[in-house]
């Protein structure tokens, strides 16, 4: 068989292979909710409710859909000049890092001061860490993949010994934990007695800004140029290390700002359970999206459904939470195979 | 001068060639995997699979090889999804490869959970035991390390040599290593090219889950979430540092394991000065060290990651 690619893609199969998509992935946890002993449908329904059935459940799914904007965001932008960033899981923590070393006391500031500062601390921060693996890949030639994977394990080990060492809670009763950052840092929340917080319009910020960035600017064209085709780019006169950085510094950053945010917003203290994962789930949100910081958005908010209407659904019917992971891992996959789909045909010959 | 003294210790090497088995049964697959051009970041999935699916079956009641041949399978199917998304339908490497990941790990524990739905302490098999071979692991030092282990482990060096063996001296091995240097070369010969790495990434990753089922089969004996912790990414960086080819990569994971071994002791006789993370963090600084430096003189099959189309040039 060989694949050719389609003159334009028809309307009917950009729209039928993404549902067909979205149809197998359904499918898959159906199998999974037999087998657990649950009806399909009441597990649906239910995932559904727990994600968008009440305006509690809808500002929970919103809350839990910032950090993966910012981390979607991370891998988005990276990913489009196919610099391989794995490792927005590391970049977060950095960022709740600079965070808390720099916003409980250490800088007794207003905060229309203190915020933004935290904010350019842990963006730094984030990039920085990606800086490293960037700097390998162009002047050595690394493969980042494995680097930024690594630097996931070693920054959460560092984590956890800081949180021992240095920024212990001394008041914590031994959790590893910080100390809460001072309250002209933290982020307010956006209607009392719901935990949605302004880290979430921050995202929508971002996300709005990253879409000029890619659309609108000779750097956004650069990356897009670089990811599709370095040697063209090279050629062409793009300094293609270079845009590598920027394209790195930004991501790393990006990511960075999530961990400010759930720190600032929700959390008030680092912990090493800061992130659930959401440096790793960054990467299925930004596929989703197919790339497209708006995108990013509406993908965050669509995961986070999953994994709060799971959640509650895992408690009504018995069937365990991890579900959820295994939906939006089969979603990747049958997603990026309905993306290919919707662009080549398969000749069978 | 204890640092020193711990290098001569017995129980340092038989530790180390522990450490190393279920390095030295992923790098093989990695290995096979990308000698065919094929990346596969699944790796760290398929470990985590293959560890939970040999243990289940043991707990089951199947017998302890019974187990490594089910973790083997799981691993193949895997890797057969891994292959059909890359292969034919030539997806990206780097993106399936850690939607396989995501998969087979968020599968497995879904999977841990339905099987035991409420366990406060994960429960035990009876795991491989150490089978010393006689006379040779009589031998001073290295006897007990390398010949009183588990079956296991002989299966690990079994696997290097047959490896080795088949990429070197075998048609299928060339077929193999043309499919990840020049494909159409071996679309020339009459040979499918596709077919050669479906095959690879099923033969590697199957590797891969024995490799994770090492773990709870005969280095522990339960399953606990969160085990494999990076070592298929680990074993990544040795093939990388291996320079593609199983000798190397075997004395890259052996000295690997050796300085995670060594670490573990420093750490015991440290008396807590330095923090016990400085230690854990070793293993992992210690791979992307490596892979610095041979950064330099690492030549990456010229067909790795390239999406081979028939007809094509």
């Amino acid at each position: 068989m060989r694949l050719e690619p389609k003159p334009a893609p028809s309307f009917a199969a950009t729209l039928l292979y993404p549902l067909g998509a979205v149809a197998a992935t359904l499918v898959f946890t159906s199998v999974l909710a037999l087998l657990a002993g649950a009806s399909p449908l009441d597990v649906f329904l239910l995932v559904a409710k727990g994600a968008a059935g009440s305006q509690f459940a809808l500002m929970e799914t919103l809350t839990r859909a910032t950090p993966l904007i910012f981390t979607g965001l991370a891998i988005a932008v990276a990913f489009r000049a196919k610099l391989w960033n794995i490792g927005a899981e590391a970049q977060l923590y950095m960022g709740g890092v600079a965070t808390v070393v720099l916003g409980t006391g250490a800088l007794p500031l207003p905060a229309p001061l203190l915020i933004p500062i935290l904010m350019a601390a842990s963006m730094l921060a984030g990039a920085l860490l990606l800086l490293g693996p960037a700097f390998l890949k162009t002047r050595f030639g690394v493969d980042e993949v494995v680097t930024t994977l690594l630097l996931n394990f070693i920054v959460l080990l560092f984590v956890s010994m800081l949180l021992e060492g240095p920024l212990k809670d001394p008041m914590g009763m031994g959790w590893p934990q910080s100390i809460k950052v001072l309250p002209e840092a933290r982020l307010p929340r956006i209607i009392t007695g719901r935990r949605l917080h302004y880290g979430f319009v921050l995202a929508i910020v971002a996300s709005v800004i990253l879409w000029v960035v890619m659309k609108r600017t000779t750097l956004g064209y650069e990356m897009r140029a670089v990811g599709h085709n370095p040697e063209a780019s090279r050629f062409a006169g793009i300094p293609v290390n270079s845009v590598l950085m920027k394209t790195a510094l930004l991501s790393g950053g990006l990511a960075a700002l999530g961990g400010f945010s759930e720190v600032t917003g929700l959390k008030g203290n680092l912990t090493s359970d800061l992130s659930a994962n959401f440096g790793y789930t960054g990467i299925v949100v930004a596929m989703l999206a197919m790339l497209n910081p708006l995108g990013v958005v509406a993908s965050a908010i669509f995961v986070a459904g999953i994994f709060v209407g799971a959640d509650s659904m895992s408690r009504a019917a018995g069937v365990p939470s991890y579900i959820a992971d295994v939906m939006v891992a089969v979603a990747l996959l049958t997603m990026v195979t309905a993306i290919m789909l919707t662009r080549f045909r398969i000749r069978w010959r | 001068m204890e640092a020193f003294e711990i290098l001569l210790q017995t129980s340092f090497w038989v530790a180390a060639i522990r450490i190393a088995s279920p390095l030295i049964f992923a790098t093989m697959g990695e290995l096979i995997c990308e000698r065919a051009g094929v990346l596969n970041l699944g790796i760290e999935g398929i470990m985590v699979a293959g560890a939970f699916a040999g243990w289940v079956t043991v707990y089951g009641g199947g017998d302890l090889w019974t187990g490594v041949v089910v973790a083997a399978l799981v691993g193949a199917a895997f890797g057969l999804l891994h292959a059909t998304l890359t292969v034919p339908l030539g997806l990206s490497q780097h993106v399936v490869g850690i939607g396989i990941t995501l998969f087979a790990t968020s599968l497995t524990y879904f999977t841990y959970r339905l099987v035991l739905p409420q366990v406060s302490s994960p429960p035990k098999i009876e795991p491989f035991t150490p089978l010393p071979i006689p006379s040779l692991s009589e031998i001073p030092l290295v006897g007990q390390a390398l010949f009183a282990q588990t079956p296991l482990t002989y299966l690990a060096y079994a696997v290097v040599a047959v490896t080795a063996w088949v990429l070197y001296r075998t048609p299928l091995g060339l077929a193999v290593r043309a499919a990840g240097e020049n494909p159409s070369a071996v679309e020339a010969q009459g040979i499918s090219v596709a077919a050669i790495r479906i095959g690879a990434v099923m033969v590697g990753s199957a590797l891969m889950a024995i490799g994770g089922a090492f773990l709870t089969m005969s280095a522990f004996n339960s399953f606990f979430f969160e085990m494999v912790n990076g070592r298929g990414w680990i074993a990544i960086a040795l093939v990388v540092f291996g320079s593609w080819r199983p000798g190397k990569a075997l004395l890259g994971a052996v000295l690997f394991a050796a300085f995670d071994a060594f670490q573990i002791r420093l750490q015991q006789i440290s008396g807590g000065i330095v923090p016990y993370q400085v230690f854990l963090m070793m293993p992992y600084i210690l791979s992307i060290a490596a892979l610095i430096l041979v950064a330099r003189r690492a030549t990456y099959p010229k067909a790795l990651m390239v999406p081979y189309q028939k007809g094509e040039r």
